[in-house]
């Protein structure tokens, strides 16, 4: 379990990191926490020719509250997050899902920023970058843009960033006096990738929900948002939600479980979360 | 305890001042561990040594039609590129059976595949290069040209007729079958009011070491010898193989065996691409270091435990058991392994179903079948965990066709206390154990009534909880019986060699091994104990065969009964040669005298007379000072081997309080409590840790651990996030309490420890779990690991 050979480079900032991606023909990759990287390089995986070293990127491991939204830098860790006033107070959703990643020792090294961009569909934060209906802020070499989080994740993987962008900052809409959130995802292990998870955030207008979206993930090949269910949810209440699962979910088997166990167990949580959602407050 | 020799009536040897027998003494290596200075073999570095990487065969089963190595061997830092032809030019095959095991067969096996490769992981060439990284990269170099054979994956349809013979020239995929009958079994079934079957299953898995399988080979042409560093349980069977099987006379090879990040039964076995290490470093005259990585971990160490049971009890409404019948099949890939075989796990099963119980009548059939997937062998608690599985679901199942509590039907069954020597159904003796005492003290740690009651209480509001138990015997201090008898050069005897060095400190050199269980730590204490020094002035020598007594080295629970039993009986005969010399020097008779924290006191009055430092320094610098034809002897060495008993039993009993998830499926452990009886509990620290370690693995195979193979012999999950082992995170408190029945085969009387934990965790585990599902209507659960879906499925949620 040795990787195969590769140029190695320190990026100071992002334009270099930038430029570095765009000289590079036969393929580099961004070097962050390194928690799913490195695993892949040691199996052999993958045996890009550069790794691009980000983190000496000054200013990318800031989490700062904008106007109404909560920003948190690329380099921001897991274990920083989770520490986090402005996270704590206003993005619950993200730090109810934290303790889920990993172990402290993953969460200490790994970053925002590498789980959004890596895309693995079995990811907490994913899933609540789009029931948060948040935003990625990416730089590229025609400069900066943000992306929605509902059109960021493409496939198995496969993200809206192109082989020269570098993903810097992932932004959420501050919570506030409505907001609810929900957070649960089922594991044999604690820290493990989730059988089944789901993270749901609505608005509470009386004693009603509004705006709700439940993202679930380690179904599919991307996270996934049940849209049937979320508006059977709103409508009709947990049982035609659930019912409605049926259409917005087609998970495949994996290792620990086949496909209509998850599909039974997103229904467990989605009754789970309807509790939570309805009671709770942020 | 039956150490009665100079003490006064009513006081043993243990009572000795400066006795550290039955304390919980801090390791001696444990400062060096937590400093990060251990000698592991990963750490090892020699000049010129080089690194092998292995490619291995991508399919369960396929023909090696050509190997074309051009390319890899002008591949940056490479030394060679070795193919299991050139290298069986150096090293003979083996066969992994054993005379005792009557019909058991197995075909030669290579260090490296020569014609065949027959499971997926098997290594079929080797790349000696500068660095591990330039050897891996050269295998991707080499051009392997397959033949893809039909591979042989289920053990159900292994022996019939349409299924390919692994190999041909065995004439079928019957590895070894053991019938057994004893007592009456039609009889008891037919006395019986009831009779409850049913079929368990056991997922496959392994020993997850924290360190993996490592080793450096370094064959010196100038002085024709083999050093060989390695990760091993058994460093003189290790010896006795690679010379050989390369060719050496035994005196030729010296295992080396430092650190060792813990074996669980992995590392007592021969290794295809061990062996092939040392015959690479013969072939290429320099040291070759091979360390495991987790990925080729998971499809070479050996796995164990994938059974297919069923099972059958017999009972009478009084609650009398009546009869037994078990029928184990078992596939353990394609070759036996040697030289232990593979044969073992399944002879155990027959052997210890029942064990615990009166019950006599008693039928058994085992099969153990080839199959194109890695090799399976003896792994801690060899079939252990799967006969008290099996025993103890059959139990409950028995009590709750009749209606009786889990409890009173063990106490109605358990062999008794005062019913010893007795035998077991399957003819295995027992000296003496402790099974009623060992169910009253658990059942007062755990308040089982109140349990009880707090579990109903808790099923009104919806939460699910059960109460499991499991009655276990471990086999451990095993005599010749066990290998020996079937022509194996596996030692079960051992031995320590004293010395006095010459400021008054002991130096023993042990047969046995540490491989972080704290033998060492074991050795000092009854070293110090028997001789009469601070634990500090003994220094223990392991895992060298240059430099220790000839021994078996560590597995099967042997290291503290049987090393520590030699370890007592050379410090006994030190003690008495210090004091012949201390006794010289004072003018004294050496009966008068006695050794108490490192210093001669006259034995009565405790008055101190003369440092050890003294008699040393005496007895090397001044020898001319004592009487003529005085000669002192302060080095001793003792052998030790049971020899009453082909194995000291050991017992005790297990329980496990549970809560069900019943809308997912998952299982949370709250409570687990284990009592047992190992006899003289030397250092019990090390022994619950002991135990708390085995419950952990057991656990592991109840809930957790499975390597999954697909229909193609492909294994599915092998690696850390896929393959789950059990976390501390998921692990309940565990209450270990003893019984102390010593056996009286040894004057320490201590039997083994290291794999009771294991035996009987994953029973009581199943026994809850089916407890907390019985008022749901649930299926019964015999098939492990308990998956959230398995669980599910069982109360018909999916």
């Amino acid at each position: 379990m040795k990787p195969a050979a590769f140029a190695y480079a320190k990026a100071s900032s992002v334009r270099e990191a930038i430029e570095l991606l765009g000289k590079n023909k036969k393929g580099a990759r961004l070097l962050a926490g390194g928690q799913s990287l490195i695993a892949a390089l040691n199996l052999r995986l993958d045996a890009p020719s550069l790794l691009i070293d980000i983190n000496g990127i000054g200013g990318l491991d800031k989490i700062a509250l904008k106007q109404n939204w909560v920003e948190l830098g690329a380099l921001v860790r897991h274990a920083a997050a989770l520490r986090s006033a402005v996270v704590q107070k206003h993005a619950p959703l993200i730090a109810k899902a934290l303790p889920h990643v990993g172990h402290p020792a993953i969460r200490n090294r790994g970053t925002i920023g590498g789980s959004i961009a890596l895309a693995d569909p079995a990811a907490e934060l994913p899933a609540c970058l789009i029931a948060l209906g948040g935003e990625v802020v990416i730089s590229g070499p025609k400069g900066k843009r943000t992306v929605k989080a509902d059109g960021f994740f493409k496939d198995l993987f496969e993200t809206a960033l192109g082989p020269r962008d570098l993903l810097t900052a992932i932004r959420v809409p501050a919570a506030n006096r409505e907001s609810r959130f929900g957070f649960a995802e089922i594991c044999r292990r604690h820290g493990d990738y989730a059988m089944v998870g789901l993270a749901a955030a609505a608005r509470a207008e009386g004693a009603h929900l509004r705006d709700i979206r439940l993202v679930y993930f380690g179904v599919g090949s991307t996270a996934v948002r049940a849209r049937r269910a979320e508006t059977a949810l709103a409508k009709h209440g947990p049982d035609a939600a659930v019912a409605a699962l049926q259409d917005d979910l087609d998970p495949p088997d994996d290792v620990q479980a086949s496909g209509a166990t998850k599909k039974y167990l997103a229904g467990v949580l989605l009754r789970r979360i309807a509790r939570e959602l309805a009671g709770a407050s942020a | 305890m039956k150490i009665v020799d100079d003490l006064p009536p009513g006081l043993s040897a243990l009572d000795r001042p400066n006795s550290y027998i039955g304390r919980a003494i801090p390791r001696p290596n444990l400062q060096r561990l937590a400093q990060g200075r251990g000698q592991f073999v990963s750490d090892v570095v020699l000049p010129r040594m080089a690194h092998v990487a292995f490619l291995r065969s991508p399919y369960a089963h396929a023909r090696i039609k050509k190997i074309a190595t051009a390319k890899a061997e002008k591949a940056p830092g490479v030394v060679a590129v070795v193919t299991g032809a050139e290298l069986a030019k150096v090293i003979t095959p083996w066969v992994g059976v054993l005379t005792h095991l009557k019909g058991i067969k197995s075909a030669p096996q290579h260090a490296i595949a020569v014609e065949r490769a027959c499971w997926q992981g098997e290594a079929v060439c080797a790349v000696v290069a500068h660095t591990r990284a330039e050897a891996e990269d050269a295998c991707e170099l080499i051009e392997i040209a397959y033949e893809e054979l039909k591979p042989v994956t289920d053990a159900e349809t292994a022996l019939d007729a349409k299924t390919p013979v692994i190999h041909p020239e065995l004439g079928d995929n019957l590895t070894f079958e053991r019938k057994y009958e004893a007592g009456e079994p039609d009889k008891g079934f037919a006395e019986a009011d009831a009779v409850v079957e049913t079929t368990f299953v056991f997922g496959r898995h392994t020993g997850v070491c924290v360190e993996p399988r490592a080793i450096v080979a370094d064959w010196n042409a100038g002085e024709q010898r083999l050093t060989v560093y390695q990760g091993t349980q058994a460093p003189h069977m290790m010896q006795n193989l690679f010379a050989k099987h390369l060719g050496l006379e035994e005196h030729q090879v010296r295992v080396l065996c430092k650190d060792v990040g813990g074996s669980f039964g992995i590392k007592v076995h021969v290794y295809a691409d061990e062996m092939a290490v040392a015959a690479l470093s013969k072939l290429l005259q320099r040291p070759v270091k091979f360390v495991a990585d987790r990925i080729e971990s998971f499809v070479t160490d050996i796995h164990a435990r994938d059974h297919r049971v069923k099972a059958k009890i017999g009972v009478k409404k009084d609650g009398t058991i009546t009869a037994w019948e078990i029928d184990d099949l078992t596939g353990i890939g394609p070759y036996s392994v040697y030289p232990r075989t593979s044969g073992i796990e399944a002879n155990q099963i027959v052997n210890l179903t029942g064990g615990p119980y009166r019950c006599m009548n008693y039928r058994a059939r085992a099969r153990v079948v080839f199959q194109n997937k890695n090799v399976m062998c003896q792994y801690r608690a060899v079939g252990h965990p799967i006969a008290t599985a099996v025993t103890e679901e059959l139990v409950d199942l028995a009590a709750m066709k009749i209606g009786m509590d889990p409890v009173e039907i063990r106490r109605r069954n358990l062999i008794p206390d005062d019913g010893y020597p007795c035998a077991g159904a399957s003819g295995i003796k027992f000296e003496k154990l402790s099974h009623h005492a060992s169910l009253a003290k658990i059942v007062a740690m755990m308040d089982y009534a109140k349990l009880r009651r707090e579990q109903e209480e808790l099923r009104r509001r919806g939460i699910h909880r059960g109460i499991g138990f499991a009655a276990f015997i471990e086999v451990t201090n095993p005599s010749a019986a066990f290998y020996g008898v079937g022509g194996a050069r596996i030692s079960s005897q051992d031995g320590a060699t004293l010395k006095l060095d010459a400021t008054g400190a002991v130096i023993c050199q042990s047969g046995v091994t540490e491989q972080g269980q704290g033998a060492e730590a074991v050795m000092a204490q009854v070293v110090a104990t028997a001789v009469g020094v601070p634990i500090e002035r003994v220094r223990v020598i392991t895992g060298d065969t240059d430099n220790t007594p000839y021994g078996g080295g560590t597995w099967a629970s042997r290291a503290a009964g049987i090393g520590g039993e030699a370890g007592w009986q050379a410090g006994k005969i030190l003690r008495a040669n210090i004091l012949a010399v201390a006794g010289s020097i004072l003018q004294a008779t050496p009966e008068a005298l006695d050794i108490r924290s490192g210093v001669v006191v006259d034995k009565d009055s405790g008055r101190e007379r003369i440092g050890l430092d003294e008699v040393a320094r005496v007895a090397y610098f001044r020898p001319d000072t004592l009487p003529p034809g005085f000669q002192a002897e302060l080095m001793a060495t003792r052998h030790y081997v049971p020899r009453a008993w082909p194995f000291a039993f050991t017992n005790g009993i297990q329980a496990s309080w549970l809560e069900v998830d019943v809308e997912i499926g998952t299982v949370k452990l709250l409570r687990h409590w284990c009592v047992e009886d190992c006899g003289t509990v030397i250092n019990p620290q090390l022994v619950d840790e002991q135990i708390r370690g085995g419950v952990v693995q057991g656990i592991g195979g109840a809930l957790f651990e499975h390597c999954i193979y697909d229909r193609d012999g492909q294994l599915v999950n092998g690696n850390m996030a896929d393959y789950l082992v059990p976390m501390a995170a998921e692990m309940p408190d565990i209450e270990v309490g003893h019984v102390v029945t010593p056996t009286a085969d040894s004057e320490l009387g201590a039997k083994g420890a290291g794999e009771a934990g294991t035996a009987g965790a994953p029973a009581a585990v199943m026994n809850a779990i089916n407890d907390a599902l019985k008022p749901l209507g649930a299926k019964l659960l015999v098939e492990m690991p308990f998956t959230p879906e398995r669980i599910l499925k069982a109360l018909g949620r999916v």
